[in-house]
C-alpha cells in the first residue's frame, strides 16, 4: 500500500501570534516555523503503518516557498521516504490544496492518504474532506484509532457526544485527531538518513489546475483583550459576587 | 436567494449548534429552510416550531451515523435553489460541509463569528487569536457557524411548512458500526449555561467526583483542560480549548487550571469567568472576573454545600 501524507508549515503552536501593523496578515517573518502538529499524528500514524508492514511506501507532500523543503525533511526524520514540494509563494485554499493533493493521488497510485484535520494557522478544517469529495472516497475524520485488515479500515473517530467507529474500504481519506498516537522524536542517525532522501519540486504553474483563491482577507485583527484581574478572600464572598454583582447563580 | 441550513438531529431533537446556524442564516436573508436527514416525526415537528423557518425539508434513507458521503448529494442537488448553505460547526457540520462544497467546486467558510453582509465574514484563526475577515467571491457560500457567536433560534414560535425531501441513497464504500456516546444527566458542555471544568490540578480521575456534586449542585456540564485529557484524567469529549470544544456559558469556573493559551481559546468568551487555583501567578488568574486563590480540594467541597 503508498500512503500520501500532506505536511504544512505553520508558526510553531508555541509561538505567541502577532496581527502586522497593516492589520493584513498574521506576522510570519522572524518567527518560528514548524510542522502543523495534526500532520505529525499523520505522518507518525503512516510510519507506525509501514513498521506494522501494512505500507510499502511513504510519499510526503508540501505545498508552499522554499523552506516547506525543511518541513518535508522533518518527516523524513520522522520515517517518510521520498518527497513532493509544489512550489508557490502564494497562501493556497484548502480546495486548491485538495485539487493539487488529487494530481498527486492519481499520478503516484496512491491508496490511503492521512491528513491532519486541519493547520492551526487558518483553522480551517476542510482539506481532507474536500479530496474525499473530488477523488470520490470514503472519508474517516477526526480518526482517534485505525485498524487496517487487507482493504478494510475500521476507523474510530471523535464527535461531539464521544467516539463513533465507522467501516470504509480502501482507497479511503483518514484525518487526524490529537489521540490517534504520540508522534516520535526523530533520532540523530534518522535526521542525517532525512537530508539524503528524494525531494522532487514541482511549480505550481506547471499543475493543470486552477489556483485562484476565491477569499479575500480584507482585514485581519486582534480579539478584544478580556478584563480580569480581581481576586475575592474566600468561598462567601465568591458566592455573594456571583450572586449578587454578576447574578449568574 | 434563500438560505438553506443543514439540521444535527438525534432522532428526537435538533442540536443547539444548528439554532445557532439558523440565526445566523436570517441575518443573511429571510428566507430560511431546515434539511433534516432524520426519520423521526418528532424531530420534525421541533423543527417546524422554530422562529423563522419557511420549510422543513424532511429526507429518509440517512440511516444512523448520517455519513457524510450518504447525504453529501443530496444537499449538492438542492443547493441550486439557495445562495448559502449553513450548518453548525461542531463535528458533524465539519465533516460534511466541506465534502458538499468542494462538489459544487467552491471554498467553504468555517467556523463564522459574525456576519458584515452576504458575501463578507469574520472569523477566529490561530486558535482565535486573530480574528479575519473575509470576502467570498463564489457565487454559492457553503459556511459552518461557531454556536457560540450566535443566539439560539427561538424553538416554540414557528409556523414552517415540511415537505418530504429526496431519498438518501447509500454510497456503498463506507458503512456506521457504531457509537459510544459519553453517558450523563448533566447538559451538553456546548450548550450549558454553567461549565465547570478541571485541570492537572485535579491529580486524577477520581478527584473529578468533587467537581461532578458541584455541576450537580449548579446544574452545570463539566469539561477539562488539555493537560487533563492528556494526563487521563477523563475523556477528550471533555476537552475545552483549542484542540477540543469551544464553549462560552454565563459562567465558567476554571479549577486547578493554569490557563494555557490552548485552554483559553476555548473559553475566553464566557461571559464570567471564576478560576480557583493554589498558585496565584497562574495566567488564568489575568482574565478571570473572579480569581480565588487556594486549596481546591478544600474550595470546592465548601462552595458545593454553601451553594442552596
Amino acid at each position: 500500500m503508498k500512503i500520501l501524507v500532506p505536511v504544512k508549515r505553520v508558526i510553531d503552536y508555541n509561538v505567541k501570534i502577532r496581527v502586522n501593523a497593516e492589520g493584513s496578515a498574521v506576522e510570519t517573518n522572524n518567527v518560528k516555523m514548524s510542522m502543523n502538529p495534526f500532520d505529525e499524528i499523520a505522518v507518525e500514524e503512516a510510519v507506525r503503518l509501514k513498521e506494522a508492514g501494512i505500507a510499502e511506501e511513504i510519499i510526503i507532500v508540501s505545498i508552499g516557498d522554499k523552506g516547506a523543503q525543511e518541513t518535508i525533511r522533518t518527516a523524513f526524520a520522522m520515517g517518510g521516504d521520498r518527497g513532493v514540494h509544489i512550489l508557490t509563494d502564494k497562501n493556497t485554499e484548502p480546495l486548491v490544496v485538495a485539487k493539487i493533493l488529487k494530481e498527486i493521488v492519481v499520478k503516484e497510485n496512491v491508496d490511503l492518504v492521512i491528513l491532519g484535520k486541519q493547520a492551526i494557522d487558518d483553522d480551517s478544517n476542510q482539506t481532507g474532506q474536500m479530496l474525499a469529495a473530488i477523488l470520490d472516497w470514503p472519508q474517516g475524520t477526526f480518526a482517534s484509532k485505525l485498524d487496517i485488515d487487507g482493504k478494510k479500515i475500521k476507523v474510530v473517530r471523535e464527535i461531539d457526544g464521544g467516539l463513533e467507529t465507522l467501516e470504509m474500504t480502501i482507497p479511503a481519506i483518514i484525518t487526524t485527531d490529537l489521540r490517534l498516537n504520540e508522534p516520535r522524536y526523530a533520532s540523530l542517525p534518522n535526521i542525517m538518513k532525512a537530508k539524503r532522501k528524494e525531494i522532487s519540486e514541482v511549480n505550481i504553474d506547471d499543475l493543470k489546475i486552477d489556483t485562484k483563491n476565491r477569499l479575500e482577507v480584507l482585514k485581519v485583527s486582534e480579539p478584544a483583550i478580556r478584563e480580569g484581574g480581581r481576586k475575592v478572600e474566600d468561598v462567601d464572598e465568591l458566592i455573594k459576587m456571583l450572586k449578587n454583582e454578576a447574578g449568574v447563580i | 436567494m434563500a438560505v438553506l441550513v443543514i439540521a444535527e438531529s438525534n432522532g428526537k431533537t435538533i442540536d443547539r449548534g444548528t439554532l445557532s446556524a439558523i440565526s445566523a442564516a436570517m441575518k443573511i436573508d429571510d428566507s430560511v429552510d431546515l434539511i433534516i436527514f432524520d426519520e423521526s416525526q418528532e424531530v420534525v415537528n421541533f423543527a417546524k416550531k422554530i422562529s423563522g423557518l419557511k420549510k422543513v425539508i424532511f429526507c429518509k434513507g440517512a440511516l444512523e451515523g448520517t455519513l457524510a458521503e450518504n447525504i453529501s448529494p443530496v444537499v449538492v442537488d438542492l443547493s441550486q435553489n439557495y445562495s448559502h448553505i449553513l450548518s453548525s460547526a461542531g463535528t458533524f457540520g465539519k465533516n460534511i460541509m466541506p465534502r458538499i462544497a468542494a462538489l459544487c467546486d467552491s471554498q467553504q467558510i468555517s467556523d463564522i463569528s459574525d456576519i458584515i453582509n452576504e458575501d463578507t465574514f469574520v472569523r477566529p484563526i490561530y486558535a482565535g487569536n486573530a480574528l479575519a475577515t473575509i470576502k467570498s467571491s463564489d457565487d454559492k457560500k457553503f459556511i459552518t457557524v461557531r454556536a457560540t457567536a450566535f443566539q439560539a433560534a427561538d424553538i416554540n414560535t414557528g409556523q414552517a411548512e415540511s415537505e418530504e425531501g429526496p431519498k438518501v441513497e447509500q454510497y456503498g464504500k463506507i458503512e456506521f458500526s457504531g457509537r459510544e456516546l459519553s453517558k450523563s444527566d448533566r447538559p451538553e458542555l456546548t450548550a450549558a449555561k454553567i461549565v465547570v471544568s478541571g485541570g492537572r490540578g485535579m491529580g486524577s480521575g477520581e478527584n473529578f467526583a468533587i467537581l461532578d456534586s458541584l455541576a450537580d449542585k449548579l446544574g452545570a456540564a463539566v469539561g477539562a483542560s488539555r493537560a487533563a485529557v492528556d494526563a487521563g484524567y477523563v475523556p477528550n469529549d471533555y476537552q475545552v480549548g483549542q484542540t477540543g470544544k469551544v464553549v462560552a456559558p454565563e459562567l465558567y469556573i476554571a479549577i486547578g487550571i493554569s490557563g494555557a493559551i490552548q485552554h483559553l481559546a476555548g473559553m475566553k468568551d464566557s461571559k464570567v469567568i471564576v478560576a480557583i487555583n493554589k498558585d496565584e501567578e497562574a495566567p488564568i488568574f489575568q482574565i478571570a472576573d473572579f480569581g480565588l486563590v487556594g486549596d481546591l480540594f478544600k474550595i470546592i467541597p465548601e462552595l458545593t454545600e454553601k451553594l442552596d
